[in-house]
C-alpha cells in the first residue's frame, strides 16, 4: 500500500517536472565538440524504455546496425556500425547524447542517422511510403526518447 | 508422428541461418553449360573505389543460388517463356511482331549487355524497355508498356536470357556521358530522413549485415530478377525505387529521366560480369 502511494508520487512530480521543463527542439540543440551536455527534456532517461527504442524496428532499430550483447535475444543484429558493447565506458553521456541527436557532428559524414534532426534532407519522404513529405517534419526519435537510449547505453559497460 | 514435425523444424532452422551465411566463394554455371562471370576486376572508372565487383547471386544462400543453375529450377524461366510468346504475336496497326523485324530471339544475343545506351535518332539514352517500345509505338503502331510492367518485364527477361554468359559493357563515353555523370552523382547523393545513398549501402558496406540483409553490390547484370520476397519478375528501377524509400526519402518514378540516369550508371558499375538475368533472389 505504502509502496503504491510512493510511486505515484514519484510519477506525479515526474510527470510536473516533464510540463515545466522546456524540451529542447532539435533546432535549438547546443553542440560542444559533437557533444550534447543538456538534457533534451530535464527527465532522467529510462533505460529499459531506451532498450525498446534500440530494438524496435518503428523506433531506434539501432540493431539494424549495431550489435549488442544485451540484447543477444532480439533476432538479427547488423555489422554496419561498430559493437556497442562497453559504449558506456568509452563515452560519456554528453557524448553519447551527441551522437544520438545528430552523428555527423562526432563522425564526419558519418552513415549512423540523425535521429534528432529536422532540417536539411534531400527529398524527405512521408516515412516508407516513397511519397513526398508534407508539413511539419517530426524527428527520428521524439526527445525523451533520445535520453532513454542515452541512459540505456551508459549501461554498457564492459 | 511429433518427431516427424521436430525434424522439419529443425531442418527449417538450418535453412534460416544459411540465409545468413551466402557463399561468397561459390561460381556460377547455369544448366551445366553457360559459365556466368559472378566476379570479376572492377572496370577503370571505379578502380578508386572498387577492387572488384560482384553480382548478388554471390551474396545470396545456397538454395538461392542454386535455384539459378537450372532453368528448369529457376521460375524467372517462365516469365522468359512468356516474353518468347509475346516476341512472336503480332500487336499494333501495322500487323506486326517482334520477331517479324529481329527473328528468332536468340539473334539478339549481345544486345542486352550494352543496355542502356545513346539512341542517336531520338537523341536520349534508352533502356532496354524503352528501346522495346519505341519499336512498339513507332514501327508497330502498338501501345507502349508501361516500364516494369508484365510484358516489358518478360520481354526483357528473354533478351537478357540469350545474353547470359556475355559480358555487361556499357559506355559511359560519347553522348551518353551526361546521363550517366547525372547517374553517378544520383547514386551518391544521401536521400531521405535516413539521409543514406546508394554507395552508403552498397559500396562501403556489401557484404555487412543490415539487419536481416546481407547486403550485396547493388549490381544489375542480373536483372530481370524473379524474388522470392514478392514471387515475380522485378525491373531494376522497381528496385531502386524500394530501395530509396527504404532510406525514408520521395522516390523517383520508374520511367523518370532519373531512374534511367540511374539505371545506366549501375548497370556500367558491372561492365565486366556476366549478364545473367533472369536471377534469383529473395
Ligand atoms: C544505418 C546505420 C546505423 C544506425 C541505424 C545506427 N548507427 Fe550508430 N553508428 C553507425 C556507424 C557506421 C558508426 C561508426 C561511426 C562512424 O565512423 O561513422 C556508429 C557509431 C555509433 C556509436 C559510437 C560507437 C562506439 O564507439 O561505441 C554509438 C554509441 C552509436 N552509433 C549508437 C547508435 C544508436 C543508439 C542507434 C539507434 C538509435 C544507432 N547508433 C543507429 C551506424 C548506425
Ligand atoms: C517493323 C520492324 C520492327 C519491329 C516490329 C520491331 N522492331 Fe525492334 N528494331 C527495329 C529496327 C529497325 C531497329 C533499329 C536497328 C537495329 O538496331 O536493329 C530495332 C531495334 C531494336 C532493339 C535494339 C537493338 C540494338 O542492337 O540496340 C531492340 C532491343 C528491339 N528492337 C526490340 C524489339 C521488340 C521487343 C519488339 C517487339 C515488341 C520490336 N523490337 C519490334 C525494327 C523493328
Ligand atoms: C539502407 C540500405 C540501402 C540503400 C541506401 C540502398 N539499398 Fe539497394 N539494397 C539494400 C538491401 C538490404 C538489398 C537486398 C540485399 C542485397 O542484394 O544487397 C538491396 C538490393 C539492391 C539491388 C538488388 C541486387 C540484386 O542482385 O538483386 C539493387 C540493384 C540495389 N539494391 C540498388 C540500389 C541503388 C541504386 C540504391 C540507391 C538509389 C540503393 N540500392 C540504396 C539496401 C540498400
Amino acid at each position: 500500500m505504502k509502496r503504491t502511494t510512493i510511486s505515484l508520487c514519484t510519477l506525479l512530480i515526474a510527470g510536473l517536472g516533464a510540463a515545466q521543463a522546456e524540451t529542447v527542439v532539435p533546432t535549438a540543440v547546443a553542440f560542444e565538440e559533437g557533444a550534447v551536455a543538456q538534457s533534451l527534456t530535464g527527465v532522467a532517461g529510462d533505460p529499459v524504455e531506451g532498450a525498446k527504442v534500440v530494438s524496435t524496428k518503428s523506433q531506434g532499430n539501432c540493431v539494424a546496425c549495431h550489435e549488442i550483447t544485451d540484447l543477444a535475444d532480439i533476432p538479427f543484429h547488423g555489422e554496419v556500425g561498430p559493437m556497442l558493447d562497453g559504449a558506456g565506458d568509452r563515452w560519456s553521456e554528453a557524448e553519447l547524447r551527441g551522437i544520438l541527436v545528430d552523428a555527423k557532428m562526432t563522425f564526419d559524414e558519418s552513415m549512423m542517422p540523425s535521429f534528432y534532426k529536422t532540417e536539411g534532407f534531400i527529398r524527405l519522404g512521408k516515412a516508407y511510403t516513397g511519397k513526398a513529405h508534407e508539413g511539419d517534419v517530426e524527428p527520428l526519435l521524439s526527445a525523451q526518447q533520445i535520453e532513454d537510449v542515452v541512459a540505456y547505453l551508459m549501461t554498457l559497460k564492459d | 508422428m511429433k518427431k516427424g514435425i521436430a525434424a522439419i523444424l529443425a531442418a527449417s532452422t538450418i535453412f534460416g541461418a544459411a540465409t545468413a551465411t551466402a557463399d561468397e566463394s561459390a561460381e556460377l554455371t547455369v544448366n551445366g553449360e553457360i559459365d556466368i562471370v559472378t566476379k570479376t576486376a572492377a572496370p577503370a572508372h571505379l578502380s578508386d573505389v572498387l577492387d572488384e565487383v560482384m553480382s548478388g547471386w554471390r551474396f545470396r544462400s545456397d538454395q538461392t543460388q542454386e535455384m539459378q543453375m537450372d532453368d528448369f529450377d529457376n521460375p524467372g524461366m517462365l516469365g522468359v517463356e512468356n516474353g518468347a510468346e509475346i516476341w512472336a504475336t503480332v500487336d499494333g496497326s501495322e500487323g506486326k511482331s517482334c520477331a517479324d523485324c529481329h527473328g528468332e530471339p536468340e539473334e539478339m544475343a549481345g544486345v542486352k549487355a550494352v543496355y542502356p545506351k545513346w539512341n542517336a535518332q531520338a537523341g536520349k539514352v534508352f533502356t532496354l524497355q524503352m528501346q522495346a517500345n519505341d519499336c512498339r509505338t513507332n514501327r508497330m503502331g502498338a501501345e507502349a508498356w508501361g516500364t516494369d510492367k508484365g510484358p516489358a518485364i518478360d520481354v526483357e527477361a528473354l533478351l537478357a536470357s540469350v545474353s547470359r554468359g556475355m559480358p555487361v559493357n556499357v559506355a559511359i563515353d560519347g553522348p551518353g556521358h551526361e546521363t550517366w555523370k547525372l547517374g553517378k552523382e544520383l547514386y551518391y547523393t544521401r536521400t531521405g530522413q535516413l539521409e543514406l545513398s546508394c554507395a552508403n549501402c552498397h559500396e562501403d558496406n556489401y557484404g555487412n549485415m543490415i539487419r536481416a540483409d546481407h547486403l550485396s553490390q547493388g549490381q544489375i547484370n542480373g536483372f530481370p530478377t524473379y524474388r522470392l520476397k514478392n514471387t515475380k519478375l522485378n525491373g531494376v528501377q522497381s528496385r531502386f525505387k524500394g530501395c530509396v524509400r527504404d532510406t525514408r526519402a520521395q522516390t523517383y518514378k520508374p520511367g523518370s529521366d532519373e531512374f534511367v540516369a540511374l539505371e545506366m550508371y549501375v548497370a556500367s558499375r558491372g561492365n565486366g560480369l556476366s549478364v545473367e538475368g533472369p536471377s534469383v533472389r529473395n
